[in-house]
């Protein structure tokens, strides 16, 4: 189940994705006795992510570099001034998205979702669907076993590295968990659940990861907004009703292929994509 | 992996192999002294030499040295934290030959005049490698508890720890033994499935020529 969507969705069946991920991982982890043990790690995961969210709002916010840092907070005012173009619920995801990457990138506290680099992503719209919809904690810790599922799956068939699968694998994957989660705070199915992860991998396959300067900064936190983004519509796709026409382990084995395919230099060598761009290198413009 | 590698680990950004991997190695290196450290030379290469500022890996390297854990926030501000607990460090960059491009040395003298030196690599995802310990190849990784002995190369050295880990129901999943030279300075350092009884390590410690006796878990 740990490397198949298919037997995943089997093993879900009557009792749905997160009791099954619970069993799995009671099982696989010997540091936890009971699913209480599970769920009390999970809640701890959760009040972090609420953290990072609140510190990354900070308009004072900047980075060691002072690349980035602030503009959650300006995204968030300018929603609220009614200034953008998307209405409240996208704007809040973004900012909240954008928050909490631009708290990693100040090295602040956060949860890795899979990784540092994606990590404002799968927080974002767990939260402000919480909002949204007056959700319990006890549903957003159910999510976050449905996006560690298909996380996991997608790290054992493919790869979650941005230096070996490009940044699809990062912020490709963490679309992915995070549609996956929000089909089932949506009351979706297991199947939509997977439906909306392959939507979301198809909509960021072949993203590169070329990271300026080498730092988790440009374009990274920029591209947790993009990819929260295509999760809400990947979910949103799923929820009503369209099916994948491609099943999701294999879209997975795709998007593994592609980062095979990829250069050295467009997966975390700082040497191609927005890295190599001249004002990245630190050179004049022509 | 696990569940809580995906959703996970908490940690202080931006980077899991540039900040929390360097936090590590910096915490596996206090732990290897076995005492607070008054001074520390820390020396980056490859990526880390390029980037180790703009990543904080210098912070986080010094917070793991003073004991700090991947997810405390102290380690944005470990420089002061230092000046307070009066340890002294330098910066360095260095080039070495085929070494991991994420690898860090940190020689780092204790507050009794002990001194140790860490060659180790963050080989992504916050895991790390130790390379080298005192310039003796030793190669693990500090994800299971792991049992690091110096000691001198006399006869019988193995056989004394493994009796005793048998002993405690321990079961021993890697071992690696290096030496300078026959009758010299040796390290075992052995990956282990369980925790040795205290009583255990205790005797390990007591054993002639055992010159350091170190247990890390969950680093």
């Amino acid at each position: 189940m740990e490397r198949s969507v298919e037997k995943l969705l089997t093993r879900a069946q009557g009792q749905g994705i997160a009791a099954a991920m619970r069993d799995w991982q009671l099982r696989h982890d010997d540091t936890a006795q009971s699913i209480a043990d599970l769920d009390a790690r999970m809640s701890e995961a959760l009040q972090v992510m609420r953290e990072s969210v609140e510190k990354g709002l900070d308009p004072e916010l900047h980075s060691v570099s002072r690349l980035t840092g602030g503009n959650a907070y300006k995204l968030m005012k300018a929603m609220e001034d009614g200034a953008t173009a998307g209405g409240p619920l996208l704007g809040r995801i973004c900012a909240r998205a954008l928050a909490v990457a631009e708290c990693n990138a100040a090295m602040g506290r956060i949860v890795a979702a899979p990784t540092a680099g994606a990590c404002g992503i799968l927080p974002a719209a767990l939260l402000t669907l919480q909002e949204e919809y007056k959700l319990r904690d006890e549903k957003l810790i159910d999510a976050l076993y449905v996006a560690g599922a298909f996380g996991l799956i997608i790290a054992n068939r493919a790869s979650i590295s941005g230096a070996e699968g490009g940044c699809q694998a990062e912020c490709g994957t963490a679309a992915a968990m995070t549609a996956a989660a929000i089909v089932f705070l949506r009351g979706g199915t297991p199947q939509q659940s997977a439906d909306a992860c392959s939507f979301a991998l198809m909509n960021l396959m072949g993203l590169v990861c070329d990271p300026v300067r080498g730092l988790v900064e440009v374009p990274c936190v920029f591209r947790n907004v993009g990819a929260v983004s295509v999760a809400l519509s990947a979910a949103d796709m799923a929820l009503a009703g369209i099916a994948c026409p491609l099943p999701c382990d294999e879209v997975i084995d795709a998007m593994r292929q592609v980062g095979d395919a990829l250069p050295a230099a467009l997966r975390e060598t700082g040497e191609g994509g927005c890295a190599a761009c001249p004002s990245a290198c630190g050179r004049k413009k022509d | 992996m696990k569940l809580f590698d995906i959703i996970g680990p908490v940690m202080i950004g931006p980077s899991s192999s540039h900040t929390a991997g360097a936090a590590r190695i910096g915490r596996i290196t206090r732990q290897l002294l076995g005492e607070e450290v008054r001074h520390a030379v820390i020396s980056f290469h490859g990526s880390f030499a390029k980037t180790y500022a703009g990543h904080g890996a210098d912070r986080a390297v010094i917070g793991g040295l003073l004991d700090l854990h991947v997810d405390d926030a102290r380690l944005r501000t470990s420089k002061k934290l230092a000046a307070a607990r009066g340890m002294t460090y330098e910066i360095a960059t260095v080039q070495l030959r085929e070494a991991h491009p994420n690898t860090v040395i940190v020689e780092a003298t204790g507050v009794s005049g002990k001194q140790i030196k860490v060659e180790a690599a963050s080989v992504g995802g916050g895991s790390v490698r130790v390379q080298y310990l005192n310039g003796m190849e030793v190669g693990f990784s500090g994800d299971r508890t792991t049992l690091v002995i110096q000691h001198r190369d006399v006869p019988g050295a193995i056989a004394k720890v493994s009796r005793l880990l048998a002993a405690s129901k321990t079961n021993i999943a890697t071992m690696r033994v290096f030496r300078e030279e026959a009758g010299g300075r040796a390290v075992m350092a052995l990956e282990l499935d369980s925790v040795p009884e205290a009583a255990h390590i205790e005797a390990l410690r007591n054993i002639p020529g055992f010159d350091s006796v170190t247990l890390l878990r969950g680093v």
